[in-house]
């Protein structure tokens, strides 16, 4: 059941989520413009942004725990916002501080939050196998905790994707792979590349349930990945979830996206999935105070983070050669 | 090849009863005695199960602790290896099995892109505690997808400790501190000393084994033979060929140095660089490929270290630079050999 409560918490994590990338995207461009060089600025490198999916993040991550573990791909802070990472820590790694959670040395494809079960790596599919061998752990030590995938619909055709589906099934493992199916990877659309209609079909090959979930719909992810971590928690082992969600920004900031049709990523941002969920939690007798209120707290966390990840220290240069083993 | 290693200088537990055991069984008895010590710690892999490992690495495993903590994976190395990574950082301690190193090719980002940078891009704080063990080496005609060694691969990228035994007492003690320690690390395991009756094994790869258990120290080279004239450092097979070399080499009145690196990462500089400065001259004997390996390496050491020291230039006796062919008259040809030691010592000594 979707109480009022979770609902709002989910809309705060989505608001939470646009307003945090809106201010990582104004922080990379300093120093970057009018000629873009990647390396300039106070984030340097590839920055991928999460605007449009963030249903996907919230409608799987209300149903978990901290000590649920989470993996995520190279576009990772909205799932790392869903799932409670310390986002003070988060901020300043993306920044590339010693107060960030690998003290500068993962950038923002590389976080890690031990405290939540939380990481993310840039390899496409790369945290599928992880995910498994979590999954698997707590199988093991009987406790009813899950472990859960994120990967873009790219990842799909990659090797490990079926390995990890594969053996998942084979263990019964409690992992959930979810495919935020934002339709390109980089500039090639999904079904240029996929041989199947759609990945969610690609399950039944290992015998797992696969789920599409359409329409970018957080309240419809929610109920879907409910059914899913209730039954990996059961000892029914995997699910796949396929959901279909936008992609409101580049593959990486300063993308043009010339190659996406025209018109098309108009048409998807007017169907912005936060200006919906808040539509519709304001027709079913939410106030205009209680979202502001949401709204408001969600700003001052961001800029309490980016002030905090701008004025804290830089590592010093030598701490490139610690942490290299335990 | 009949030259039995000494261990003696190598015995932490002298006073310890002792049988005589294959890498294979020592490498089994350790993981044994760890698994029974904490339940913490799984093997997975391709038959490791019921057939025991297609090296006999896990043999009576399956029986004494069942499917769920010694488990036969399906041929999905990317999978399980990644896997054992997020066992690893759940608080597990995996051991994963490759059954050959040269399947690396299907799964190397689970190695090096997830189990050996996770600890750092974490800023220490998710260590990833994993062995992974496979099999390395040829000579018995297994053609070239399943003859390398790719020490040197293992060893260029950071992240992983790499250790290699050239005999069963080393394999138990790295074995155990392998299990124990907080990274990941790759056990390297020769097929030509391993103790299989169809493989054919190097006698002196089967040594005295403590019945108790012990580590030998991730990082610690040892010196298996005292000379004065020249260092040769070997690791794996080449530590027998070394051997054997600096009997044949005592008998021209050269005295030979034997050096079993035992570990590469990390290197023990400070073992080597002693040797190098006493005796001067440096042949190291590694069956990987040549260029850019473990070999260039201690020759790059000996140069930023020894300099001064070196009486000639090093010399490696190492497998050139072409995969590792089929045929044994070719195969033979390319690796390295207690004779092309010999002759290239003298050659040395004589300039």
């Amino acid at each position: 059941m979707l109480t009022l409560e979770k609902k709002l918490w989910m809309y705060e994590k989505m608001v939470l989520s646009r307003l945090y990338e809106q201010a990582i995207e104004q922080a990379y461009f300093e120093g970057k413009l009018p000629a873009f060089n990647m390396a300039n600025g106070p984030i340097p490198g590839e920055m991928h942004l999460s605007n449009g999916q963030e249903p996907c993040a919230v409608g799987v991550c209300a149903h978990l725990r901290s000590d649920d573990a989470v993996t995520a791909s190279h576009r990772p802070h909205h799932i790392a916002i869903a799932k409670d990472v310390n986002l003070r820590a988060m901020t300043a790694e993306i920044f590339g501080k010693a107060a960030g959670l690998g003290g500068g040395r993962g950038g923002h494809m590389h976080l890690f939050d031990p405290q939540v079960s939380f990481s993310c790596g840039g390899i496409i599919a790369a945290g599928m196998a992880p995910a498994v061998g979590a999954a698997r752990a707590r199988q093991l030590a009987g406790q009813d905790t899950v472990a859960i995938a994120f990967v873009g619909e790219g990842a799909a055709n990659q090797g490990v994707f079926h390995e990890a589906l594969n053996l998942a099934a084979v263990w019964k493992a409690p992992v959930i792979f979810v495919i935020e199916d934002n339709g390109w990877g980089i500039s090639v659309a999904r079904d240029a590349c996929t041989a199947v209609q759609g990945n969610a079909i690609r399950a039944a090959a290992y015998g797992v349930p696969g789920i599409r979930i359409e329409n970018n719909d957080p309240v419809a992810v929610y109920e879907a990945a409910g059914e899913a971590v209730a039954r990996a928690r059961r000892g029914d082992g995997p699910s796949l979830l396929d959901i279909e969600t936008w992609r409101l920004a580049g593959h990486f900031v300063g993308d043009t996206q010339e190659y996406r049709p025209h018109g098309e990523l108009q048409a998807l941002t007017e169907r912005d999935p936060i200006p919906a969920f808040r539509a519709q939690l304001f027709a079913s007798g939410t106030s205009e105070r209680v979202l502001m209120d949401i709204e408001n707290r969600a700003a001052a966390t961001v800029a309490d983070v980016i002030t905090f990840a701008r004025d804290t220290p830089y590592p010093e240069p030598a701490e490139a050669y610690e942490k290299v083993f335990a | 090849m009949t030259i039995d290693t000494d261990t003696s200088e190598n015995s932490l537990v002298s006073a310890a009863p002792t049988r005589r055991l294959t890498i294979a069984k020592a490498m089994t008895e350790a993981i044994a005695q760890e698994m029974r010590a904490d339940s913490s710690i799984i093997v997975l892999g391709e038959d490791v199960g019921k057939l025991g490992g297609v090296f006999a690495t896990t043999q009576g495993l399956f029986a004494e602790f069942g499917p769920d903590r010694v488990c036969d994976t399906p041929i999905s190395e990317s999978a399980f290896i990644g896997a054992a990574v997020g066992m690893a950082t759940s608080g597990m301690r995996p051991i994963v099995e490759m059954m050959f190193v040269d399947f690396f090719g299907v799964c190397m980002n689970s190695i090096y892109n997830v189990a050996a940078k996770n600890c750092y891009f974490s800023g220490g704080s998710q260590p990833v505690p994993m062995v992974l063990m496979t099999s390395v080496g040829g000579g018995y005609s297994d053609g070239g997808e399943h003859s390398q060694v790719l020490y040197g691969t293992f060893a260029h990228l950071p992240g992983m400790k790499v250790v290699i035994p050239s005999n069963a007492y080393d394999a138990k003690g790295l074995m155990s501190a392998a299990i124990n320690d907080a990274n990941p690390v790759i056990f390297m395991f020769h097929k030509a000393l391993q103790g299989m009756g169809w493989l054919g094994t190097v006698r002196g790869s089967i040594t005295d084994v403590p019945i108790e258990r012990y580590e030998v120290p991730i990082g610690q080279a040892a010196m298996i033979r005292e000379g004065a004239d020249i260092t040769l450092v070997g690791l794996g097979i080449t530590v027998h060929h070394a051997l054997e070399a600096a009997s044949e080499l005592q008998e021209k009145g050269i005295s030979a140095e034997v050096i079993d690196l035992r570990t590469v990462v990390p290197l023990d500089r400070d073992r080597l660089v002693q040797s190098i400065r006493k005796t001067g001259r440096l042949i190291v004997v590694d069956d990987d490929y040549q260029s850019f390996g473990v070999a260039s390496e201690i020759m790059a050491l000996a140069s930023e270290l020894a300099f001064k020291h070196l009486r000639s230039a090093p010399a490696r006796v190492a497998h050139p630079d072409v995969p590792i062919p089929f045929s044994p008259v070719l195969e033979r040809h390319l690796l390295p050999s207690s004779a092309k030691i010999v002759a290239a010592a003298e050659k040395m000594i004589r300039n």
